[in-house]
């Protein structure tokens, strides 16, 4: 059983970084929630697998499965709705803004061009660190 | 507990001062000269006791866990500091009163003026090293402040810029030499620390502590190879420099040197590096102080010397050695003081710093010039001035000096040439500028200054004609209690008299007196000689080529991470995540798998996982057509929430399945208005790389469940479980803790969500966008949004789903349910009604404003939380009681009001962002009709319009929308 959790967390993990690395923003929005399915199992995961022992007080009860991240992972679900409808939003408006979803805010072909922008600000930033010159000597 | 209060005082007086100049510009002034008089009243009290030779230790704590305490200390040193603080402040701030220009803003300037004082008497009354510290940066930070003080100046900004850098890299290094010295303490209070030297000298890690304090004292103290951010410092306005090169911001410095002197002195790491960089720095300073053509450049040399000196004679160590250094920071400060004012005068009456300009003033200005004569005389060592005493000591000192090593004979050469420049360069100060010739050029005709200009000058020059005739009236209580407290000990047997007989120390005064009149006569070939050696120990450029070496650097290794794409940043992140923690499995490391025995799966569970794994690869893998993934991905979330139905997770399952619900058709309503498919991607080599590190990523994250799930659990829960029934109130553990135990968590997180759903709102706020007219085969958008048959049947669905949530609200406390799930389940009710009913429908059929909902949610999460406040308990301390009603028999908790809080943000937030998702929709539908909605019947039947739409669409799109987002107000 805990083989079988491993692996579907290990499969989750490596499915949501492989699309959150996409180039586009909606994968990276669906690899966001791989992602957060994948940590909340993690962190769910940490209070050990019980099986039918829900933390549900009765007297008939021989045990109870961890309840503390049960409750921690009941958020985290709620919050991981209202980040991904955040960032989709986000996509969405980017796509209003800019015309295209690529995540960086434009074509792959444009990506080249902007990199020479950075290097001369860049440039400009280390030419300001300089002193003024010393006072002269007779 | 008057010490906090001496410190407090003009740190308060420092906002006070900039709100002031408003209503006049001298009232600044004023308020801080009241500032300065009023801590010197305040230290007062204090006095006697530290004159008996007591110490007062006054402490509030504040972070007791980490060892740091508002602890402030009063000893003879740091009383002597605090008399030179603030007696030299008020004279610098009388000055400065009539030095400012009518363009300088006067309350900005005794402003920081006020936050340095305050910031350095904290440095001087601290009895915590870690408050000490924080004092110690405030300088920094505040000097940078006054050295810019003329903003619109490009050196200024550089100076302070430099001095910043410099004492901010000491200052960290300081932080570092103070922790160790702490935990070998164990204690950061000078207290326990000053009593345990031999133990801190024996320590292994003695050494480093030393390099590290030692690093902090002298980049502030300006010592030799840290000394050239002070000339550049000369940028700032002159009674910026009177104050802070004479009696502060460098003396900081040698106050730490003097305050750790009985814990770190006497070993021969102390008196190697402490004398040597006091030597050469006393050296150094001399000889470029008599190069220097601009007043202040030679005055700052000159402070750069003498503090080499005091250095110096603190690394010498002996108790004589240490009177002698004491006793010349008194008079330099004094002197210096002086000094940097009457060069204010002189440039401010001149328009020119620049001694070759400069001459012969002693006819226009003589009562100035007879000031500053005595002051330089006393800076030169001349009998009868209060520099003379204490340089003779340190002739003594030098003198007499034997480690019995060969190198013995510098420390007497170097002294003496020291000692020969400064009177040269002092001569310098005085011949040059007020004989010497006529003046030349210079922009204004020189006279005396406001009458009150000189009045600090007077003073001060008083004090060291004083001090150098009279030395034990004057100064010497002060000078025994100063260097009782340096010591910790009785301070030795010394005599402040003028003469001692023909002894070597006055030879070493002869030989600098006249060595210093003949360099100064033969000074034109000197000054050629030191022209050809221009720029072989140009200390400022070794600081800019070392910081434009460390701006390429950052340049170069930003350049590399990061190109402008996020694709590689995040990759870069991610492979850095991943080798952190690969380090942690490298061998020898603990075996992976642990020793709990692992669980046999069942059949059905195999199945689950198999789906599992499949769907999520095929949503990774078939990424490109996004509508198919997407609904493999809510198959992924609702195995998910199967997985929380094995495991004994109800309410997680039910949280699962609800928010995918939501999820999946959030993100459905957005795919509307993004392309259909993702473009293929042509850089292969970096898929191939994600690829790779996607599998590292999957790989470490079931290794590290695998290790965690192998091993033994210890969980906190166990409180839970026994207090839920007993201290909540209800049977469900998990919804007792969301509400009760946890319930300040769960106020944050309820929150947050109400601040994603506010952000969407404002985000979606005038936002227009083009749906698509066609899908993705090529066949034009169908209208026909609505059947009939589901449209109906969803209606009459709503009151039983609603019921269900009452239904699971209620039972949450005892069974699984809750507010966070009713909420879901509500808002899956709602959203389905737009869904089959379209929005606009539905929409005049709700409340449209959603917000007032997310209010009332959080005010009734926090009132609930107050309520037990009132009544005594802490923050959301729940109460419940049992309730007998005819039909029912029920535990009723404070915490129900709670989870209604939470229930009304849920539904609110949800609601609010999916819906103004689907307005958008229904607007993106009404593209380019406006003339269509005034001639229909209802302006907000979406339907009609959008059939309308519908028809006309077969003309080309013209891309956006032209039509506002707004809700139907009719």
């Amino acid at each position: 059983m805990e083989a079988l959790l491993a692996g579907i967390i290990a499969s989750l993990t490596g499915c949501g970084v492989y699309l959150v690395l996409r180039a586009y923003t909606f994968p990276v929005v669906l690899g966001l929630t791989l992602l957060s399915y994948a940590v909340n199992l993690f962190l769910f995961a940490t209070g050990r697998l019980t099986v039918g022992q829900p933390a549900v007080i009765s007297a008939e009860a021989a045990g109870y499965a961890d309840p503390l991240p049960q409750a921690l992972v009941l958020t985290a679900i709620v919050i991981a709705f209202g980040m991904t409808a955040f960032v989709i939003m986000l996509a969405v408006k980017a796509q209003a803004e800019l015309g295209n979803d690529h995540v960086d805010g434009r074509p792959e072909a444009a990506a080249s061009s902007r990199r020479d922008a950075m290097g001369d600000a860049m440039g400009d930033a280390m030419g300001d660190g300089q002193a003024d010159p010393g006072e002269e000597h007779p | 507990m008057n010490l906090p209060f001496v410190v407090l005082i003009p740190l308060l007086g420092a906002p006070l001062a900039a709100w002031v100049s408003r209503y006049g510009r001298l009232h600044a002034a004023w308020l801080a000269g009241a500032t300065a008089a009023l801590a010197l009243v305040v230290l007062i009290p204090a006095k006697p006791a530290v004159f008996r030779g007591g110490t007062e230790v006054q402490s509030i704590p504040w972070m007791p866990e980490l060892g740091l305490d508002l602890a402030f200390r009063l000893d003879g040193l740091g009383m002597l500091f605090a008399i030179l603080i603030l007696v030299i402040g008020l004279l610098v701030i009388l000055y400065a009163r009539y030095y400012l220009s009518e363009s300088d803003s006067t309350g900005r300037f005794f402003a920081y003026l006020l936050l340095f004082m305050g910031s350095m008497l904290g440095i001087v009354l601290s009895e915590n090293i870690l408050l000490l510290l924080m004092f110690w940066e405030m300088t920094s930070l505040s000097s940078f402040l006054l050295i810019s003080y003329w903003q619109h100046r490009s050196d200024a900004r550089n100076g302070a810029r430099m001095a910043l850098a410099v004492t901010g890299l000491g200052g960290l290094a300081l932080l570092a030499g103070f922790l160790l010295l702490g935990e070998m303490a164990g204690s950061y209070n000078l207290s326990a620390i000053l009593t345990q030297g031999d133990a801190i000298r024996a320590h292994p890690l003695y050494l480093p502590m030393l390099g590290l304090i030692l690093l902090g004292a002298f980049t502030k103290s300006a010592q030799f190879p840290f000394h050239f951010w002070l000339p550049q410092a000369m940028a700032a306005p002159t009674p910026v420099s009177a104050y802070l090169h004479s009696a502060t911001m460098v003396k900081a410095g040698v106050f730490l040197l003097a305050r750790l002197f009985p814990v770190l002195s006497g070993t021969d790491a102390w008196s190697t590096v402490v004398m040597g960089a006091g030597l050469t720095t006393l050296v150094i300073g001399a000889y470029f102080a008599l190069f220097k053509h601009d007043l202040k450049g030679l005055l700052a040399y000159s402070t750069i010397s003498h503090l080499g000196l005091i250095t110096l004679l603190f690394g010498i160590g002996t108790p004589l050695a240490a009177v002698a250094g004491v006793f010349h920071i008194i008079n330099h400060a004094t002197f210096k003081a002086s000094l940097f004012m009457a060069a204010g005068i002189i440039d401010h009456e001149c328009g020119t710093r620049d001694m070759r300009l400069i001459n012969g003033l002693w006819r226009y200005m003589p009562y100035t010039a007879t000031l500053a004569m005595v002051a330089a005389a006393s800076m030169a060592g001349v009998p009868l001035f209060n520099g003379f005493l204490s340089k003779e000591m340190f002739f003594h000192e030098a003198v007499n000096f034997q480690k019995y090593t060969t190198w013995d004979w510098l420390l007497t050469a170097g002294a003496a040439v020291a000692g020969v420049f400064a009177v040269a360069y002092s001569l310098r100060f005085i011949h040059d500028v007020f004989f010497n010739g006529e003046p030349q050029n210079l922009p204004r005709e020189p006279h005396e200054p406001p009458r009150w200009m000189q009045v600090p000058v007077e003073i001060l020059v008083a004090i060291c004609l004083l001090v150098g005739i009279l030395p034990a009236y004057t100064v010497a209580p002060l000078l025994k209690v100063g260097v009782a407290g340096m010591l910790q000990a009785e301070p030795p047997y010394y005599s402040l008299a003028i003469w001692h007989g023909f002894n070597a120390a006055l030879v070493m005064s002869i030989i600098a007196l006249v060595g210093g009149v003949l360099v100064y006569i033969g000074r034109r070939p000197l000054f050629k000689i030191a022209h050809r050696w221009h720029g072989l120990l140009d200390a400022p450029a070794v600081y800019d080529w070392v910081l434009r070496q460390l701006l390429a650097l950052a340049g170069f290794v930003t350049r590399m991470l990061d190109t402008g794409s996020l694709q590689r940043l995040l990759a870069v992140l991610i492979v850095a995540a991943l080798a952190a923690g690969a380090a942690g499995i490298i061998p020898p490391h603990v075996p992976i798998t642990g020793p709990v025995p692992i669980t046999l799966p069942d059949a059905a569970s195999v199945l689950v996982a198999a789906a599992l794994v499949l769907a999520a690869f095929a949503s990774a893998l078939g990424h490109q057509r996004r509508l198919t993934s997407l609904i493999v991905l809510g198959a992924v979330g609702l195995l998910v929430s199967l997985i929380f139905v094995k495991f004994s997770a109800p309410d997680l399952a039910l949280t699962q399945l609800s928010v995918e619900i939501v999820t999946i058709v959030l993100l459905l309503l957005a795919l509307y208005f993004l392309p259909r498919r993702t473009p293929v991607e042509t850089d292969t080599g970096r898929r191939l790389r994600h690829f790779l590190i996607a599998l590292g990523a999957g790989w470490g994250a079931g290794l590290l469940t695998w290790a965690m799930l192998t091993r033994p659990h210890a969980s906190i829960s166990g409180f839970f479980v026994e207090n839920s029934v007993p201290g909540g109130g209800g049977t469900n553990v998990v919804n007792v803790i969301l509400v009760d135990f946890r319930g300040f968590d769960t106020l944050g997180e309820i929150t947050v969500l109400a601040l994603a759903g506010l952000g969407i709102y404002a985000l979606l706020r005038d936002l227009r966008l083009s749906g698509p007219v066609h899908d993705i085969a090529g066949r034009a958008w169908s209208w026909d949004l609505h059947p009939p048959i589901m449209a109906a049947l969803v209606r009459l669905l709503l009151p039983l789903a609603l019921l269900v949530a009452v239904f699971i609200f209620l039972r949450g406390h005892n069974l699984p349910g809750g507010g966070f799930i009713a909420g879901l389940v509500t808002a899956v009710a709602l959203i389905m009604q737009y869904l089959a009913n379209g929005v606009t429908w539905t929409h005049e059929r709700m409340p449209g404003n959603l917000h007032p909902a997310i209010g009332l949610g959080l005010l009734i999460a926090v009132v609930t939380g107050t309520v037990s406040m009132a009544l005594g308990y802490p923050f959301l301390t729940s109460a419940y009681t049992h309730v007998h009603l005819p039909f029912a028999d029920f535990e009723l908790a404070s915490a129900i009001a709670f989870d209604l809080g939470v229930y009304l943000v849920v539904v609110g937030a949800t609601l609010l962002i999916l819906v103004h998702m689907g307005l958008m929709h229904g607007a993106s539908h009404l593209r380019d009709s406006r003339g269509v909605r005034a001639m229909a019947p209802r302006a907000g039947d979406a339907d009609a319009a959008a059939r309308t739409q519908g028809a006309a669409d077969t003309e080309p799109s013209t891309g956006r929308s032209r039509s506002p987002v707004t809700e139907p107000t009719d």
